[in-house]
């Protein structure tokens, strides 16, 4: 198959995901310049550091004042996903030049590593098609990205004040957190994630939002370990040395 | 927004620089370190909730942080904590990020409205 075709069909098995980016994107562009952030740097967040997210977090924590190394942390933090893809999916980027990895790297989304993943373990794609694939599935994720935010910039400018849009900033995160709460240690780690942001808000320069995610993080796998240990435990019943 | 242009940037360019570290990270180093070692990935499973929870949680309720870094904040109330108790539900039941904002927003309108 030819690269086009390729590409095309990357680009294709995304579209689902379009329905959940772009209003993304949107909202983003809105909340940025409707809490007063300049709006080339909204864009160029949008190109630079390309993670939703991401961007979302770093424009609460800007617009309420936060440390920059506060805001460049929390960045971080919830990027930490990344190198999971990255290991995840290195292993079928290995043949490609070290260009190419690069740009493939840069154009990682939640939803290109998804449909790209899904389809090297379905159907074992030869070299070309894994590269043009995958190019074809994060461009057009990114192409979105883009004109999604640009077109939030423009909007939120005519947008009139006092309709509580900031609200759509936790409402964008509420939705993406509901999917991850799925066992005892994932709702943990969310408890323990907000409500210590919470009770450490007093602390000073923002820290308590990194400090209580990752707290909540050592806590869940803490409590999964123990959730491990303890059906070994009673099936040996005194006779596992560990 | 009072924050320094300059800095403004700064953060952008450290930020961007970051993430693309740590998409490049296992796609880069080639042959050294294949995989996460078993224990980390199994910690990194707990980033979302705990982050997500992290941005959310202090954004639905009134937190007054002024009494000092050793003392605890003052919770209160803030129509936006049903809002996005409503939100969650749909969050729950539809997986649609539109549809919950969508409702969430809705929900905040109606009950600053009583």
């Amino acid at each position: 198959m030819s690269a086009r075709t390729d590409a095309f069909e990357g680009a294709r098995s995304v579209t689902p995901f379009l329905l959940g980016v772009v209003p993304f994107g949107l909202v983003y562009g809105v909340t940025a310049v409707d809490r007063g952030l300049p709006p080339t740097v909204v864009a160029a967040m949008s190109a630079i550091v390309f993670a939703g997210a991401a961007q979302l977090a770093a424009v609460d924590l800007v617009a309420r004042g936060a440390p920059a190394v506060v805001v460049v942390t929390t960045i971080l933090v919830v990027n930490l996903r990344y190198p999971m893809y990255a290991a995840s999916i290195a292993p079928y980027f290995r043949p490609f030049s070290a260009r190419w990895r690069a740009v493939c790297a840069y154009l990682m989304t939640d939803q290109a590593y998804a449909v790209a993943l899904t389809e090297y373990r379905e159907n074992d794609p030869d070299v070309d098609r894994r590269l043009w694939y995958f190019l074809g599935a994060a461009l057009a994720l990114w192409i979105s990205w883009q004109v999604a935010t640009i077109t939030g910039i423009l909007v939120g400018a005519q947008v009139p004040p006092g309709l509580s849009l900031e609200f759509a900033i936790p409402l964008t995160f509420l939705a993406l957190l509901v999917p991850n709460v799925e066992d005892v240690p994932s709702a943990i780690a969310a408890v323990v994630g907000g409500g210590g942001t919470v009770l450490g808000s007093n602390l000073p320069y923002d820290v308590s939002l990194v400090v209580a995610a990752l707290v909540g993080v050592l806590v869940a796998t803490l409590v999964e370990r123990a959730q491990d240990d303890t059906p070994e435990c009673a099936a040996a019943d005194g006779g596992d040395e560990s | 927004m009072n924050y320094d242009l300059g800095v403004l940037w700064l953060v952008v360019v450290a930020g961007g620089l970051g993430t693309l570290a740590l998409k490049a990270s296992f796609i880069m180093v080639v042959g050294r370190v294949d995989e996460i070692p078993e224990p980390i990935e199994r910690s990194l499973r707990f980033v979302p909730a705990a982050v997500l929870a992290a941005l959310v949680v202090p954004s639905v309720l009134t937190v007054d942080a002024t009494g000092g870094a050793l003392a605890l904040p003052t919770v209160g109330y803030s129509p936006k904590f049903p809002a996005a108790a409503v939100a969650a539900l749909v969050a729950w039941k539809t997986k649609n990020v539109p549809a919950t904002i969508a409702v969430g927003m809705l929900a905040l309108w109606a009950l600053e409205a009583l």
